[in-house]
């Protein structure tokens, strides 16, 4: 049984603990926001990308011209597996289930034979996928000095993979990342980088009659590194903004857990005061009464 | 007075402008482009270089943007820029950043073909860099 001053100590501790997580969540969601402007903000450009890539696309038809970032190398030996992570943890099972994710991927593929090359983005997906897949790992990206994820960190990623491509290095590339559902809803998504696949037109008009200035397969080349670029950046602002969710609902349960302790360890402590003054009580009385 | 079009500025982060315009000057890799109503429907590369964009009411606004494309339709006209900023608040310091990089990166690359994509691009930067001090 804990003493009374114990019992006092503790529940100073988790009162602490509480105010730490209720900021948290607090800062959480005031970056939540701020993640979600960011990813709308980036919206236009990447739907204006893909009208503009459909159009082509359609344009070219099954020209053999496309790139090879397009058609792939006709091979599917050595898989790259892009796996983009958030750079600190106490968010709940985020970072876990995007890690899960590409280990699935990753051991369905090596069973299937093929040989498998990791590149993590974020520190805490590499911190969990070294222990299984350590030698597989090639590259790691951290991203924890930058503030604000912009475009050229995403670039800078984006032109790393295409070089690695145009070594040879690899066949397949896939990006995992975690589809930003709602606050409570982080769904861990696999994309296929490369080969890209064309995106689909939405409209049928939209393969009107265009001029293309260089020629329309110059554009594609141009256009195509830039995509998978925009695909990263996109994917970064989700993981940011999913991060943030899932940090802000684990902060709350933890929060209301501390709650809930506090109240246990206020009625022990009650209990136990009153206890002692009963004691203390039946001491007098009985002293008095052995008069 | 000429028929204005829709015109937006987009670059990764944000969209920057969206309106009316009735001419808009673009740096098309195959030379200045002055886009105004009823262009045809062309697509194009930019080099970095300088986006004029006359808008409806007649007043003129400049931004500094490198690289991207132009997408002209029959609805109007989209630039998808790399990076963009406005003229007013471009720093030459951002620019001679990137002269730097791209120097060095010339300094490192290898093969021919990267070299000289690099050394144009270099090229096209030092113009951009006398036209912004030029104003």
């Amino acid at each position: 049984m804990p003493s009374l001053k114990d019992l006092k100590n503790r529940i100073a501790s988790v009162k602490a603990t509480q105010k730490i997580t209720k900021a948290m969540k607090m800062v959480a969601a005031a970056k939540l926001r701020r993640a979600q402007e960011a990813a709308e903000a980036a919206r236009p450009y990447s739907q204006r990308m893909g009208a503009v890539l459909a159009n082509i696309a359609q344009t070219l038809g099954d020209d053999d011209s496309a790139p090879k970032l397009m058609t792939g190398t006709g091979k599917d030996d050595v898989h790259l597996l892009v796996v983009c992570t958030a750079e600190r943890g106490l968010c709940g099972g985020f970072n876990s289930q995007i890690a899960r994710a590409a280990r699935d991927h990753a051991r369905q593929l090596l069973r299937a034979g093929k040989t498998v090359k990791i590149f993590c983005v974020g520190k805490k997906g590499y911190d969990i996928l070294r222990r299984e897949f350590a030698p597989l790992i090639i590259e790691k990206k951290e991203l924890r000095d930058v503030r604000k994820i912009g475009f050229e960190n995403a670039d800078a990623i984006g032109k790393r993979v295409i070089a690695m491509f145009e070594q040879g290095e690899f066949d397949v590339a896939t990006l995992f990342y975690s589809e930003f559902k709602s606050v409570i809803s982080q769904v861990p998504t696999a994309l296929q980088l490369i080969p890209a696949a064309a995106p689909v037109a939405a409209t049928a008009d939209a393969g009107a009659l265009y001029e293309y200035e260089p020629d329309a397969a110059a554009i594609l080349n141009d256009l195509i590194p830039r995509n998978i670029s925009v695909q990263i950046f996109r994917a970064l602002l989700e993981n940011v903004a999913g991060e943030m969710g899932a940090k802000m609902s684990a902060m709350d349960n933890a929060s209301r857990n501390a709650g809930e302790m506090i109240h246990k360890l206020t009625l022990s402590y009650n209990r136990q005061r009153q206890a002692q003054i009963t004691k203390e009580l039946i001491e007098i009385i009985s002293g008095a009464e052995a008069l | 007075m000429a028929d204005n079009f829709n015109f937006e500025l987009v670059s990764p982060e944000r969209l920057l402008v969206s309106e009316q315009a009735s001419e808009v000057v673009i740096p098309a890799t195959e030379g200045e482009m002055t886009v105004m109503a009823r262009h045809a429907p062309t697509m194009t590369t930019l080099k970095p270089g300088v986006v004029t964009v006359k808008s409806a009411a007649g007043k003129t606004a400049k931004y500094v943007v490198f690289g991207g494309f132009a997408d002209i339709s029959a609805t109007g006209l989209t630039v998808l820029a790399e990076s963009a900023v406005p003229a007013t608040e471009f720093s030459t310091d951002a620019l001679q950043a990137r002269i730097d990089t791209a120097r060095k990166e010339l300094a490192a690359a290898q093969d021919h073909e990267k070299r000289n994509g690099i050394e144009e691009f270099l090229s096209e930067l030092t113009q951009l860099h006398g036209a912004v001090i030029a104003g």
